[in-house]
């Protein structure tokens, strides 16, 4: 394979960047056997997880220079683009991050693509270290019948699409189409996008969500949504301040919205109870979810939405509408929970007794998924790069090998689940790695192929 | 505090009018308005920050008229800093006035949990007003919780606490593959 033509724009980067490597300072000169001053970090994603690393990696280590590059022209990754826009207190985290880009010791770099822009291996000739940040960008699919019909997104598309994402301002989903909207998923991601279709647009419009979802939300004739999950409101994967702003009745929790859960649902068997007792945060869930089946709803005038959590139900068909041009119902196939000898959770397995919901929108929360690049080892199955604390592996095999000076954190490293906190001590452990690697030596090579490849980039720049 | 940046080498493609930059403005000029670090989003959680205990009668005109108490934190690595806080300061507030690296990262406004302590001393957990639901919720997710985890921002130094012990929990878990053992390089 040959040696790929830089674009124009990355020659300037590249040139840009190499300076760095080679700038004057009092401690700047590597000599063999000493420790690389300063260490060249490059952190590819700028969301949670590459900035707590950028952070860690400046606190650890003096001479550090740290650069954060991301494909966005704006920093921030899911902060900016996945919290929901009614959740501003989850974004005061940027101030951190900003201050941390303040360091002179550190910088970003918007629109620059891994994969098009740079390549991986010019990455790892240009830079000591590369930090892997970069999250998970596609979805899971169920690979079902129809999925494919008009009226079907997947969360992160329309969650992205409210936030204003460069990726999804266009995506003008029809919400004037239909009165139902099915959420397939239960987590707090299904919970935001039921809440956004749901929510007074007059509470909107003091958000930072994106001004034309705002006009689409506000002719939107959605009245009903449901929440439908494969299993039980024990394993339902939200969480209890999520809920509480949708069940509650406080000053900024959803208003004018009937909660319909069914108290058979609510019934538990003992590994359900098993699995509450071990989980404060299960018990605390269930405890919402059953004191909301007991609430009386009063009848459903036409000022009020419909809110309903199907549980033991998983899909089997998107069905199309009358006219063939987008969803018109979903098959659903009503299921039963059994253990799963293997991992001792609970599955749920089909009945084979179906029915039938209508709906014209289905919005897919079923989970995200990473992206392969290029020159990067990959775990299909779990959708992760393999790595050990953070460290690169060659592959997910037994007899894979460490690659030298790569190194992932975040959704990419740990599979796309947690909060933006749970960043931080992945960002620990990874940052751990790398300075433990950088305290054996690994990174000093001044002989090495790295140098030669750098010169030979420049010359071609 | 720079809040504008001048575009970096490699922004250079930056779409002028986008969408992105628009809502990424005003999302940015937002979320300055809403707090500072130290203060907070919700107003009804500045009144618990900043009110103070009055079981003192008498004031004193010339010097501290703030009553303060003993607090030591624990770091991970078992090394303490011993730190005197005002009476009606928070601990995550109390922390950040001395450097100690205690994480906020909503700045008090119970949307994180990352400045989750454990309070050493069972007694001094007992001392403390119950958490309210919203503090739980945070609780819930707290990284390493224990029985006498609190939430340092909702943590109010009293009299009472005076000599107080805070633990920064362990945040190292191990998260190798089971069983992996890598090849020498």
């Amino acid at each position: 394979m040959g040696r790929r033509l830089l674009l124009p724009h990355t020659r300037r980067l590249m040139l840009f960047l190499r300076p760095m490597r080679y700038s004057a300072s009092a401690t700047a000169t590597a000599t063999a056997g000493s420790l690389r001053d300063p260490l060249h970090v490059c952190v590819v994603g700028s969301g949670p997880a590459g900035f707590y690393t950028a952070e860690k990696m400046l606190k650890g280590r003096e001479g550090v220079r740290v650069d954060i590059i991301d494909r966005l022209p704006t920093p921030f990754g899911l902060v900016r683009s996945g919290v929901a826009p009614d959740h501003p207190e989850t974004k005061i985290v940027v101030n951190q991050f900003s201050r941390v880009a303040a360091n002179p010791r550190c910088s970003f770099f918007g629109n620059v693509t891994l994969g098009s822009d740079l390549s991986l291996s010019e990455l790892r000739k240009t830079y000591d270290v590369v930090v892997l940040a970069y999250g998970a960008e596609s979805d899971r699919s169920f690979g079902i019948p129809g999925e494919d019909l008009r009226g079907i997104h997947s969360a992160r598309e329309f969650v992205w699409w409210y936030n204003g994402h460069p990726d999804m301002c266009n995506l003008a989903p029809d919400l004037t189409n239909t009165d139902s909207a099915v959420v397939l998923g239960q987590g707090n991601v299904a919970l935001d996008v039921a809440r956004i279709l749901l929510r007074c647009t007059t509470e909107l419009a003091s958000t930072d969500i994106a001004d034309y979802a705002l006009d689409a939300l506000r002719s939107s004739t959605i009245r009903k949504v449901y929440l439908v999950g494969r299993r039980g409101p024990v394993q339902a994967a939200c969480t209890a301040k999520e809920l509480r702003e949708i069940l509650g009745n406080y000053k900024m929790c959803l208003k004018n919205v009937n909660v319909y859960i069914k108290e058979a649902d609510l019934a538990t068997s003992p590994a359900d109870k098993e699995e509450m007792r071990n989980s404060r945060i299960k018990r605390r869930v269930y405890e919402l979810l059953s004191k909301a089946a007991t609430v009386h709803q009063e009848n459903n005038d036409n000022d009020r939405k419909e809110l309903h959590f199907v549980f033991f139900r998983k899909p089997t068909k998107f069905l199309p509408s009358e006219d063939g041009s987008t969803v018109g119902a979903m098959e659903l196939e009503k299921t039963l929970l059994k253990d799963d000898g293997a991992t001792g959770k609970q599955v749920a397995v089909g009945t084979g007794e179906f029915e039938e919901l209508k709906c014209g929108i289905v919005l897919k929360s079923i989970g995200y998924k990473s992206l392969p690049i290029e020159g990067l080892s990959f775990d299909k199955y779990r959708g992760v790069v393999p790595n050990l604390r953070g460290r690169v592996l060659s592959s997910e095999s037994e007899t894979a090998t460490v690659e030298p000076g790569l190194y992932v954190v975040g959704w990419l490293k740990r599979g796309p689940t947690g909060i933006v906190a749970t960043n931080l001590h992945c960002a620990e452990e990874t940052v751990d790695s790398i300075l433990e690697d950088d305290r054996k030596g690994l990174f000093t090579d001044p002989s090495g192929p790295k140098r030669e490849g750098g010169r030979r980039a420049e010359e071609q720049a | 505090r720079r809040r504008g940046r001048r575009p970096a080498a490699g922004s250079h493609r930056f779409r002028e009018g986008s969408e992105a930059v628009g809502s990424a403005a005003a999302m940015l000029s937002r979320i300055s308005q809403l707090g500072a670090r130290g203060s907070c989003a919700r107003p009804e959680l500045k009144s618990i920050l900043f009110s103070t205990a009055t079981t003192s009668s008498h004031h004193d005109e010339g010097g501290d008229d703030k009553e303060k108490i003993s607090v030591t934190f624990v770091n991970k690595d078992g090394t303490e800093k011993t730190i005197s806080v005002p009476v009606g300061m928070s601990m995550l507030e109390a922390a950040h006035e001395n450097d100690i690296e205690l994480e906020g990262a909503c700045e008090g406004s119970l949307a994180c949990s990352t400045c989750h302590v454990i309070v050493m001393d069972v007694k001094d957990y007992n001392k403390l007003e119950d958490p309210t639901d919203e503090e739980n919720d945070m609780l819930d997710l707290a990284f390493g919780l224990t029985e006498t985890s609190r939430l340092g921002c909702q943590v109010i130094a009293k009299p009472e606490l005076d000599g107080v012990r805070l633990a920064l929990p362990a945040a190292t878990r191990n998260f190798a593959v089971d069983g992996f053992v890598p090849k020498p390089h």
